[in-house]
């Protein structure tokens, strides 16, 4: 027998105010980590993303729109731009680095996306086999794009046309599957990498049918510029976005003016526009938290309700403990244990609850992995959780011990 | 054994007693008699060490009971003073066997359930070991706090109206429980009383009544 053992027993002989407590304990930290987990993946998946780009450079239209398309992979594009406006931005001196990108296509919901090697480089991704794309219709695939759809290296494909894979596909030219990507947790993880004219090529099959006819079948076609920079191309060209880097903190102040009121292009910041799509969600996540304390106050004030009842009926057995040698301290002690007891296995109900039900909402929606959510990870601050539970229970406790410190053996035993 | 030097306590703010002297040896038992209301339950809890007195001392021994500090006092009350009391108060989340591990863990001696069964055994409660307390008689629970207060082989046994919830058989057959244990225990016993039917079990009596 020891204190903690005692506490244990009490807590074990009211079963029903126990799961009560405990499951009021629970729900609330559940809700807690279940934001703390979705915010903490989120921003720190996006916080992966936009790294290494300083710019967005697109068709106008919104600016967070822009940024979710051409970064993070989730939004439709604003549209295109003129691949000789782009051409002519990166001649900029402001400019360090641009990589083009062409969207537009997908297969099986996975998108295709028109870029050079550096795209790859950005994302510090490396090859788990095969190589990166060089020729036109040759791609490079993201490493869940080949575990979910079974490709391998020597596959071929029809692309489809849009971003979802219910679109029509380009049935006159199909992808061969050059290279794997290793997995990286960044957006690469979920495209399907090949050359700007690749896209440009299967979009003018569907344009002028009969021309290029003659070109079907034949020997493939090196890109013009898979490596890096953007491509040559006819004064129609078009491509989506540009991500760019810039040489200075300087290219920061001058190029998004410069680009929004001199061009036809719109400039968007992927920090900014991240942080204003935080500062929105913001608001929600606050709400959700403020109920989701609001739940573990009322589980601490339900903890310390049936703690006060209990120590009324329980003064005998107090002064009893008292007669038996227990010191004043030892049943202070007593009584915060139950406390702790009951609110830290609240707390660990609520580590399952939380984590079972981000990884069962991850099951259900699709997209989710894509943003590279799991439950099944610990993130930061989960620690403080436990803290705030083993704090509830000495909080919840702490009058109820004190009363029970105070027992007056004699007046109570004299009782009877 | 027990020497008790110019006790003044009050029960009530109205009245005061006082015992200048008295010595209870080695052996010898004691009856407190008195009505309901006559301070004997407070005597008794000063010589329990539940309550300090207005005045005076209470050796043990040789231990001058209310020189100790809280703790050492609760620590010498759970190795040498054994209390039954007129409701067996017992811890009813508990069982038997938890119920007086208990006693052993608060007094800070060694937990032996050795010890527990043989106590139980000699008051024929050996088969109710691993009972919850709420199963038992009332007349098992009584024994069972009396099995707890000898546990710890206490010098003194101290009973607070053990046999006034009890029929005649029942209280003449406790009191003679209590002595027989605390004579196997070598413990002084001291009873406080106003049940008529047993007040001539000792020689030693105190009768707060005439006071």
């Amino acid at each position: 027998m020891n204190l903690f053992l005692l506490s244990w027993k009490y807590i074990k002989d009211k079963p029903l105010n126990t799961f009560l407590n405990v499951l009021l304990m629970g729900l609330g930290i559940a809700i807690i980590l279940v934001l703390l987990i979705l915010n903490s993946q989120l921003e720190e998946n996006l916080a992966k993303n936009k790294r290494g780009v300083d710019l967005v450079v697109g068709a106008k239209g919104s600016p967070l729109q822009l940024i979710l398309a051409n970064v993070y992979h989730i939004d439709f594009p604003t549209g295109n731009i003129k691949l000789d406006e782009a051409k002519a931005l990166t001649r900029n001196r402001q400019v360090k680095s641009a990589i083009p990108l062409a969207l537009g296509d997908n297969y099986q919901g996975f998108r295709i996306v028109g870029t050079n090697h550096d795209y790859v480089k950005l994302y510090e991704g490396s090859l788990a086999s095969g190589d990166l794309w060089k020729y036109n219709l040759e791609c490079t695939i993201g490493t869940n794009v080949a575990m979910q759809l079974g490709l391998k290296i020597g596959d071929e494909f029809f692309g489809a046309h849009g971003l979802s894979d219910t679109d029509l596909d380009h049935d006159e030219a199909s992808y061969k599957v050059v290279g794997i990507l290793e997995p990286s947790n960044s957006a690469l993880d979920n495209l399907i990498l090949t050359n700007i004219e690749s896209i440009w090529q299967v979009h003018a099959h569907t344009a002028e049918e009969g021309e290029e006819e003659a070109d079907h079948d034949h020997e493939p076609v090196l890109g013009s510029a898979y490596e890096t920079g953007l491509p040559e191309g006819g004064p129609d060209a078009e491509i989506t976005s540009m991500l760019i880097q810039f040489r200075s903190a300087m290219g920061a102040v001058v190029m998004p003016r410069m680009i929004n009121s001199d061009t036809n292009m719109q400039a968007a910041s992927p920090a900014f526009e991240t942080q204003r799509l935080f500062s929105l969600m913001g608001i929600g996540v606050n709400m959700i938290k403020s109920f989701a304390y609001i739940i573990i106050v009322i589980a601490g004030l339900s903890i310390f309700i049936s703690l006060y009842n209990a120590l009324k009926d329980r003064k005998y057995d107090l002064a009893i403990m008292r007669s038996l040698g227990a010191s004043k301290s030892k049943l202070f002690v007593h009584v915060i244990f139950e406390g702790i007891i009951i609110t830290t296995i609240g707390g660990v109900l609520g580590f399952v609850l939380g984590h079972g039900l981000v990884e069962f909402l991850t099951g259900l929606y699709e997209k989710s992995e894509a943003i590279g959510i799991s439950g099944m990870v610990l993130v930061k601050g989960e620690f403080y959780v436990l803290l705030i539970s083993i704090g509830v229970g000495v909080l919840a406790s702490i009058l109820p011990a004190f009363n029970a410190y105070r027992t007056e053996i004699s007046k109570v035993l004299a009782q009877e | 054994m027990i020497t008790i030097e110019n006790l003044n306590f009050g029960y009530s703010e109205k009245r005061l007693l006082s015992i200048s002297h008295m010595e209870i040896k080695e052996k010898q038992h004691l009856m407190i008699l008195g009505k309901s209301g006559s301070g004997k339950t407070t005597l008794l809890h000063i010589l329990g060490g539940l309550l300090k007195p207005v005045q005076g001392k209470v050796l043990i021994d040789d231990t001058d009971l209310y020189s100790l500090s809280g703790t050492e006092m609760d620590k010498y009350r759970g190795q040498n003073i054994g209390l039954v009391f007129q409701k067996a108060h017992l811890i009813s989340a508990l069982t038997v066997k938890d119920n007086l591990l208990l006693a052993q863990y608060f007094s800070g001696i060694p937990q032996d359930t050795g010890r527990i069964k043989e106590v139980l055994n000699t008051l024929n409660l050996g088969e109710k070991l691993n009972s919850k307390v709420r199963q038992l008689s009332q007349g098992e629970q009584q024994r069972v706090t009396i099995a707890r207060a000898l546990l710890n082989k206490p010098r003194v046994l101290l009973a607070d109206e053990p046999t006034a919830s009890l029929d005649d058989d029942n209280a003449n057959s406790v009191i003679q429980l209590l002595k027989e244990q605390a004579e196997n225990h070598n413990a002084s016993l001291i009873i406080a009383t106003h049940d008529q039917r047993v007040k001539d079990a000792f020689d030693l009596q105190l009768n707060l009544n005439e006071q």
